[in-house]
């Protein structure tokens, strides 16, 4: 690993792991941007789960998101509308999809060649607003998805978008964040206990935006959410967020992916999850790749899991690429740790109950994300949810 | 009229190397409105007894009792004994990340009173206080012991002995690491508590130090897991002058 550690959220040695890593030096099969690409499903052969993008996932659960046939008719969705946000359908041969990625797995292209129409979210204006869209009703037919968020030069907004009730989804959400444009997108995972969604996020940020990108997961069977970042011009910046909670028997991932593209780019990724019960599963890739022409970079990424309980399992994994000498900072951290006992016995000497404690923990754990969010109400709403998911309801 | 009885008080830990005997047979007795040092060399058992009559599961009472007033303390889990009375300013306190330092106390102070302080009351209750052991108001939205120094985080604990009243209050050496301004700050915190609430101290340290600020009314000498002597503030000069080497001769000599 050849990162300049330089950052104003350094972690301590222990931290970083200035040990050794416990699964060996790791050696690229190649560079991240140049992994194989493309809209058609046919391009890329039958999932076996033996693949590096899906080995930690649990393919026999989804084989139809992969493989099958999927509908591709419009979703059900719910809009709150907010002036200077504009959601539409769009025809699959628009000009306005395909501007900020490509699938890099299978699941990813089944739905690029499956949809039917695409989901338009427009923002414009400078001035700031919330618009909500949820898809819920979905049934359980596996079905494909498309959504284009488009901020507009210098405008400003918050766009959710949510997932509730039951669900079989693969899709592909393209966000193109303009010039001098600010832009928060949530993508909010509330399904039901059996659902499965599996969504790949394609960025691409123009000159001096600025995305924040947040991807909170708390309900589903299998919920795979992988946010890829092309900060493709100069000055451009990412926060990208992430906060889970998995339950026994679930299995929330995220890989995500953030692309200096550019010089004076700056990444900033912090994810951070909380296991509960048997078979509680939560999985983070994290890739970061400076190019050659991203001079003056400015990145860092952690992961932080809490574990609650006996019987899970977090894995959590951060790459780090650097094709360029002259960066600012660049590094990375990963911690996944016990609930720690002597933090509870510290809260109980003041006369806390157990329970109270143990959720104080949790939720100052988890807070850090949810502060970062923007919009009180959202904030209000998820703080409410975790605490539901710590009571195990 | 508040009592902390301790009898024939024997403790063990489990370690990697099996099952140690800490205590020995400790018997003690304060009363509110006493304050009482418990003095020794390392490794005598000073912070076993203050983590036993907390409630800390590392530790293993195999003998004996303790009662607050007449109750049966070693029955009652962690946050039962807060509840009843009795407080423990740590050694070592531990970061509680994400939690503020308001959040932490207004919980605390809810839990300990069974109902939530009268919030303009309370907002003043805890100002006073800060300002008193001359704590910058930014603490209180901080995160609970996060980057606080180790003088920041004993007048953080003397805070919560000042705010939560209890009956009796362990003092795990609470003057170690402390320059001289910061442990007259912390002693006249604890002078304070004792004088408003008229509250039971046991004072565990090592060193004679913190004695010049907070005067003992009792003072007793731990070797090897039990009371070597006991007698009042004179005693505390006299380990001044002569340190603990007596006392670990002769138990060096009885063990033979």
């Amino acid at each position: 690993m050849t990162a300049a550690m330089q950052s104003t959220a350094m972690p301590t040695a222990e931290q970083h792991g200035f040990r050794p890593h416990s699964d060996g030096p790791i050696i690229p099969v190649q560079t991240r941007s140049e992994r194989f690409r493309s809209v058609n499903v046919e391009d890329f052969a039958p999932v076996t789960g033996r693949e590096h993008e899906w080995k930690l996932s649990p393919v026999a659960a989804f084989a139809d998101l992969t493989g099958g046939e999927l509908d591709g008719a419009r979703l059900p969705i719910e809009t709150a509308d907010a002036p200077g946000v504009d959601v539409s359908w769009i025809a699959r041969d628009d000009a306005r999809i395909g501007r900020a990625g490509t699938p890099e797995e299978r699941a990813s292209a089944n739905a690029w060649s499956s949809f039917g129409e695409a989901l338009f979210v427009s923002v414009t204006g400078e001035e700031e607003k919330i618009a909500a869209i949820t898809r819920s009703g979905l049934g359980t037919t596996p079905r494909a998805a498309h959504t284009v968020i488009e901020a507009a030069p210098n405008s400003r907004g918050l766009v959710v978008l949510r997932g509730a009730g039951e669900a079989r989804l693969t899709e592909n959400v393209e966000i193109v964040v303009g010039e001098g444009a600010s832009l928060t997108v949530v993508s909010l995972q509330e399904w039901d206990d059996d659902a499965v969604h599996l969504a790949s996020h394609f960025a691409r940020l123009g000159r001096d935006s600025f995305l924040k990108h947040i991807v909170v997961s708390l309900g589903g069977k299998v919920v795979r959410v992988n946010p890829s970042t092309h900060l493709a011009e100069q000055g451009s910046d990412v926060e990208a967020l992430g906060l889970y909670f998995a339950d026994a028997g679930q299995h929330l991932e995220q890989q995500v992916y953030v692309h200096h593209d550019a010089p004076h780019t700056r990444s900033r990724v912090t994810y951070k999850g909380a296991l509960q019960g048997d078979g509680a599963r939560s999985v983070w890739i994290g890739d970061v790749l400076i190019g050659n022409a991203a001079a003056g970079t400015d990145s860092y990424e952690q992961n932080r899991n809490l574990v609650l309980t006996d019987g899970t399992r977090a894995d959590s994994v951060p790459n780090l690429e650097i094709e360029t000498g002259d960066i600012e900072g660049a590094g990375h951290a990963s911690a996944t740790g016990r609930f720690d006992d002597e933090q509870l016995f510290y809260l109980m000497a003041r006369g806390i109950s157990e329970g109270e404690a143990r959720r104080l923990v949790v939720r100052g754990f988890l807070t850090e994300i949810v502060q970062k969010i923007g919009s009180p109400d959202l904030e209000a709403r998820l703080t409410a949810a975790l605490e539901a998911e710590l009571e195990g309801r | 009229m508040s009592v902390l009885e301790i009898k024939n008080l024997h403790v063990n830990v489990e370690t990697d190397q099996g099952t140690r005997e800490i205590l020995r047979g400790v018997d003690l007795v304060i009363n509110e409105g006493e304050i009482h040092a418990i003095m020794g060399p390392n490794g005598s058992g000073k912070s076993t007894l203050a983590y036993t009559i907390a409630g800390h599961p590392k530790y293993q009472v195999v003998q004996g009792e303790i009662l607050l007033d007449g109750e049966n303390v070693l029955e009652m889990s962690v946050d039962e004994r807060a509840r009843a009375g009795l407080f423990l300013a740590m050694q070592y306190p531990v970061e509680i990340p994400g939690v503020t330092v308001t959040n932490f106390l207004r919980t605390a102070k809810t839990a300990i009173d069974g109902e939530a302080p009268s919030i303009r009351g309370w907002v003043k209750d805890v100002r006073e206080s800060m300002s008193n052991l001359k704590m910058d108001p930014a603490f209180a939205e901080r995160n609970v012991n996060e980057g606080f120094s180790g003088g920041e985080k004993k007048r953080n604990e003397i805070l919560q002995l000042e705010l939560l009243k209890p009956k009796f209050a362990v003092l795990d050496e609470t003057d170690s690491g402390l320059d001289v301004d910061a442990l007259k700050i912390v002693s006249e915190g604890v002078n304070r508590a004792k004088a408003n609430t008229g509250l039971g101290i046991l004072l565990i340290t090592h060193y004679t130090r913190i004695l010049r600020y907070i005067t003992p009314d009792f003072v007793h000498v731990f070797v090897a897991g039990k009371i070597a002597e006991q007698g009042g503030r004179e005693l505390a000069d006299r380990l001044e002058e002569e340190g603990y080497d007596r006392y670990q001769v002769a138990e060096a000599a009885a063990a033979e």
